[in-house]
C-alpha cells in the first residue's frame, strides 16, 4: 500500500452522502452500463487467459483483472465524442469506449479482421470509430502525444476532451515530467488518469517513487490532483466527472489517481515472486465488480437476479465473440511494405 | 517566371510561410522559434505573422516536443517541429521511432502521422562533439520515416513543401553550412517530389553519390577536376528514404566508377547502403574499379579548427579521391 494511504477502506472512502446522491441522480441505465462493462472486461480477460492456455495466442497479454473500476468508472464520466489514449493494460478502456468485441478478440488472436489487422495485438488496440486513439507499449510514452492531442482540440476550438490513462510506473519516465509541465503551461483539455495498480512489473511503487502518492507529483506542475479508491467505480466516476467538468470549463488539465491492484501477474512471464499470496487475497476481497453489485442491490436499483442476468449475458457475449473470431482468416504476409507509409 | 536569389535559410522559411498561409492545420513548434527566430534565424518574423498559437514555443523538452507533435499529427494537424541541433534529436528518438514511425502500421492503417521534423545538422562551426553530428543513418533504418537532405535553396523549398504535404513523418535535414548559401528559386516551381535524385552535374568519368552540404563541396571539387580534364557526374540524392535507386544505377552504369561522399562517420554510414545498392544491381557488372567511400572519420567531431576539418571530407579530399579513382586501372 502506498505510504500516503494508511487504511484503504477508511482513508479513500467515498462520502456516503455523495454515494447516495450519485445512486439517486445517475440514470439506472448508466449504472447498469458500468456493471456490464466491468463484467465484459473481466470475462474478456479470463477468456484471453483461456485462449492463451489453449495455445491459440501467439503473443503476450497484460491483464487488468481486479482493476476494472478504474477504466470503466473514468470512461463513464465522458461523452462518446471525447477521446481516450491508454496503455498496454488497456482492455477495459477499449471495451468501455465501445469497441466491437469480435474485432477486439480478432485482434488479440492476430486476425486480419482485427482492429489493427493483426499488426498490433493485445497491447495496441486502437479504434478510431469510438475515438479510442490507441495504446502504447513504451511505458510513459502516452503523455506527450496526449498534450499534442489536447493542443489540437484547443487549436480547433473543439469542445471535446481527452482522457490520458497511464500506470504508476510511467510517472518515473522523463516524458511524464516534460509533458505535464507543457500540459499545464498550455492549459490543454486533458484529464490524466493514473491506473495505479501499485506495481511496475515487479517493483512496488514505494520502492521506485520518491513520493508516497502519484497524485502528489501533479503539484510540481500546478495540476490539481486527487487520489481515490480505484476499486469503487462510483468514487472513480465522481472524481473523473468533477475533473472533466473543470477541464471543459477551461481550467486546464487535471489528474485523478485511481488506487487499485492487479490480481494477475504483469504478463505471461510473471511468476509472482515479488508479492505474497496473502496480499493478493486481501485485494481480491475488494473485487470492484462484486462491491458495485452489492451497492446496487442495497440501494434497491437492481435485484440479485438482475445482476446474475447481466453477469451471464456478459459471459455469453464474450463467448460468442471468441467463437466468431477464432476461425477468422490470418492476415497475408504479402505487400506488408505497402502499409507502412500513408499515400 | 519569377526567379530570385535567396538563401537556403530563406527558402526553408518561405516554404513554411506559404504552407501556413495555405493550410491552417500547419503549425511550427520548437524551442526559441518566436522572437529569437530560432537558433539560426530560420523562423524570423513568423511569430509576428502567425501568432504564438501557430508558432508554438516550448520549454527545453525535446522528447515532449516530438511526442506533442506526434499527438497533434494523429489528430490531423500538420506540425513542423524544429529540433535546434540534430544532436538533440537523440532525446526525441523514442517518440519518433517508437510512436510516429510505427503508428500507421501498428494500428492497421487507421491513422497517419503528417509530421515534419526539421533539424540543422553537421560540423564546420566549431560547436564540438554535441552540436555537430549527422545522424541520418539512424533513421533510414526505421520503417515509417522518410529522410530528406536538400543541398540547394530551390530544393530546400520544393522538398519542404512536399514534406509538409506528405502524410508521413519526414525528417528534413538542413546542414548548418548551407543556411547562408544562396541560389535561384523560382516562385512558381512548387513542390519537388520526395524520392527523386537530381544530377547536379553531368559527367562521364565517374559518379559521385552524395547529399546535403557535401554536394556543395563535391561541385567545388568538380571544378578543380575539370581543369585536369576529369569530368565527374554528381548525383545529389536529395532524399535518402525513399531512395532513387534508378538514377543511381543509371549513372553508375554510364560511368563505371563510384565515389560515395558523406559527412557522417564512415562505419555504419549511409554510404554502406549506397554501395550495397550499386553492388547488388546490374550496375555492378559495369564497375571498372572498386567503389570508394569517402566519409567522416570514426571520431566525435572535435572543437579545434584543424581537427574539425580533418574529421570530415573536405574539397581537397574529394579531389584527391576522385582523381585516383578516375585514373585507376585505365
Amino acid at each position: 500500500m502506498p505510504k500516503c494511504i494508511e487504511n484503504f477502506e477508511t482513508d479513500l472512502k467515498l462520502d456516503e452522502k455523495v454515494r447516495s446522491r450519485l445512486l439517486k441522480s445517475l440514470p439506472r441505465e448508466k449504472l447498469i452500463w458500468m456493471l456490464k462493462n466491468m463484467y465484459l472486461t473481466r470475462y474478456f480477460e479470463e477468456n484471453a487467459e483461456a485462449l492463451y492456455t489453449r495455445g491459440l495466442v501467439h503473443g503476450t497479454m497484460h491483464l487488468s483483472i481486479g482493476m476494472e473500476a478504474s477504466p470503466i468508472g473514468s470512461i463513464s464520466a465522458i461523452e462518446p465524442s471525447d477521446y481516450i489514449l491508454h496503455h498496454h493494460r488497456g482492455h477495459g478502456h477499449t471495451i468501455a469506449k465501445g469497441a466491437d468485441l469480435v474485432l477486439m478478440t480478432a485482434e488479440f488472436l492476430g486476425k486480419d479482421a482485427g482492429y489493427n489487422r493483426g499488426r498490433g495485438g493485445s497491447m495496441h488496440i486502437a479504434d478510431s470509430s469510438t475515438r479510442n486513439l490507441g495504446a502504447t507499449g513504451i511505458v510513459g510514452s502516452m503523455f506527450a502525444p496526449a498534450v499534442g492531442i489536447g493542443l489540437s482540440l484547443q487549436m480547433r476550438r473543439s469542445k471535446d476532451i481527452l482522457l490520458c490513462f497511464f500506470g504508476d510506473g510511467a510517472t518515473n519516465e522523463g516524458e511524464f515530467h516534460e509533458s505535464l509541465n507543457m500540459a499545464a503551461l498550455w492549459k490543454v483539455p486533458v484529464v490524466f488518469i493514473c491506473d495505479n495498480n501499485q506495481y511496475g512489473m515487479s517493483m512496488a511503487i514505494e520502492k521506485v517513487a520518491s513520493v508516497p502518492c502519484i497524485s502528489q507529483r501533479a503539484a510540481a506542475y500546478n495540476i490539481p490532483a486527487v487520489t481515490v479508491d480505484g476499486n469503487d467505480v462510483l468514487a472513480v466516476y465522481n472524481a473523473v466527472s468533477r475533473a472533466v467538468k473543470k477541464v471543459k470549463a477551461g481550467e486546464g488539465p487535471q489528474m485523478v489517481e485511481n488506487l487499485t491492484y492487479r490480481w494477475r501477474g504483469h504478463s505471461k512471464s510473471d511468476r509472482n515472486l515479488y508479492r505474497t499470496a496473502d496480499e493478493i487475497t486481501e485485494w481480491q476481497r475488494r473485487d470492484p465488480i462484486l462491491r458495485f453489485g452489492r451497492t446496487l442491490v442495497e440501494a434497491g436499483i437492481l435485484t440479485a437476479e438482475e445482476i446474475e442476468l447481466i453477469d451471464r449475458q456478459a459471459q455469453e457475449a464474450i463467448q460468442k465473440a471468441a467463437e466468431a473470431a477464432v476461425n477468422m482468416p490470418e492476415p497475408s504476409p504479402e505487400n506488408m511494405e505497402d502499409e507502412v507509409y500513408a499515400l | 517566371m519569377s526567379t530570385k536569389e535567396i538563401s537556403y535559410l530563406e527558402a526553408v522559411r518561405e516554404a513554411m510561410v506559404e504552407e501556413m498561409r495555405r493550410d491552417s492545420d500547419v503549425f511550427l513548434i520548437g524551442e526559441d522559434i518566436g522572437v529569437y527566430g530560432g537558433a539560426f534565424g530560420v523562423s524570423k518574423g513568423m511569430l509576428e505573422e502567425f501568432g504564438p498559437e501557430r508558432v508554438r514555443e516550448t520549454p527545453i523538452s525535446e522528447a515532449a516536443i516530438a511526442g506533442v507533435s506526434t499527438g497533434a499529427a494523429m489528430m490531423g494537424m500538420r506540425p513542423i517541429m524544429e529540433i535546434m541541433f540534430m544532436d538533440f534529436i537523440t532525446l526525441s528518438t523514442s517518440q519518433l521511432v517508437n510512436q510516429a514511425a510505427k503508428m500507421r502500421f501498428m494500428f492497421g492503417g487507421k491513422v497517419s502521422i503528417p509530421l515534419v521534423v526539421r533539424t540543422p545538422m553537421g560540423s564546420g562551426t566549431g560547436a564540438a562533439a554535441q552540436h555537430s553530428q549527422c545522424l541520418e543513418n539512424w533513421f533510414v533504418g526505421v520503417p515509417g520515416i522518410k529522410v530528406v537532405a536538400p543541398a540547394t535553396p530551390a530544393d530546400a523549398k520544393g522538398l519542404l513543401l512536399s514534406a509538409i504535404r506528405d502524410n508521413n513523418p519526414v525528417l528534413f535535414l538542413e546542414h548548418k553550412l548551407l543556411y547562408r548559401v544562396k541560389g535561384e528559386v523560382d516562385d512558381q516551381a512548387g513542390a519537388i517530389p520526395l524520392g527523386k535524385a537530381h544530377i547536379a552535374r553531368p559527367g562521364k568519368d565517374l559518379t559521385v553519390l552524395t547529399y546535403s552540404h557535401m554536394v556543395v563541396k563535391t561541385l567545388e571539387a568538380a571544378r578543380e577536376l575539370e581543369k585536369e580534364g576529369i569530368d565527374i557526374e554528381v548525383v545529389d540524392l536529395r532524399s535518402l528514404k525513399p531512395l532513387d535507386t534508378e538514377t543511381i544505377i543509371a549513372s553508375v552504369s554510364k560511368t563505371g566508377r563510384v565515389l560515395i561522399v558523406h559527412e557522417a562517420p564512415v562505419t555504419g554510414g549511409f554510404g554502406g547502403e549506397l554501395a550495397a545498392v550499386v553492388g547488388c544491381s546490374e550496375a555492378f557488372d559495369r564497375l571498372d574499379a572498386p567503389m570508394v567511400r569517402l566519409a567522416g572519420r570514426d571520431v566525435p567531431i572535435p572543437y579545434n579548427r584543424n581537427l574539425e576539418r580533418a574529421a570530415v571530407p573536405q574539397v581537397e579530399d574529394i579531389v584527391k579521391a576522385a582523381r585516383r579513382l578516375a585514373t585507376e586501372g585505365r
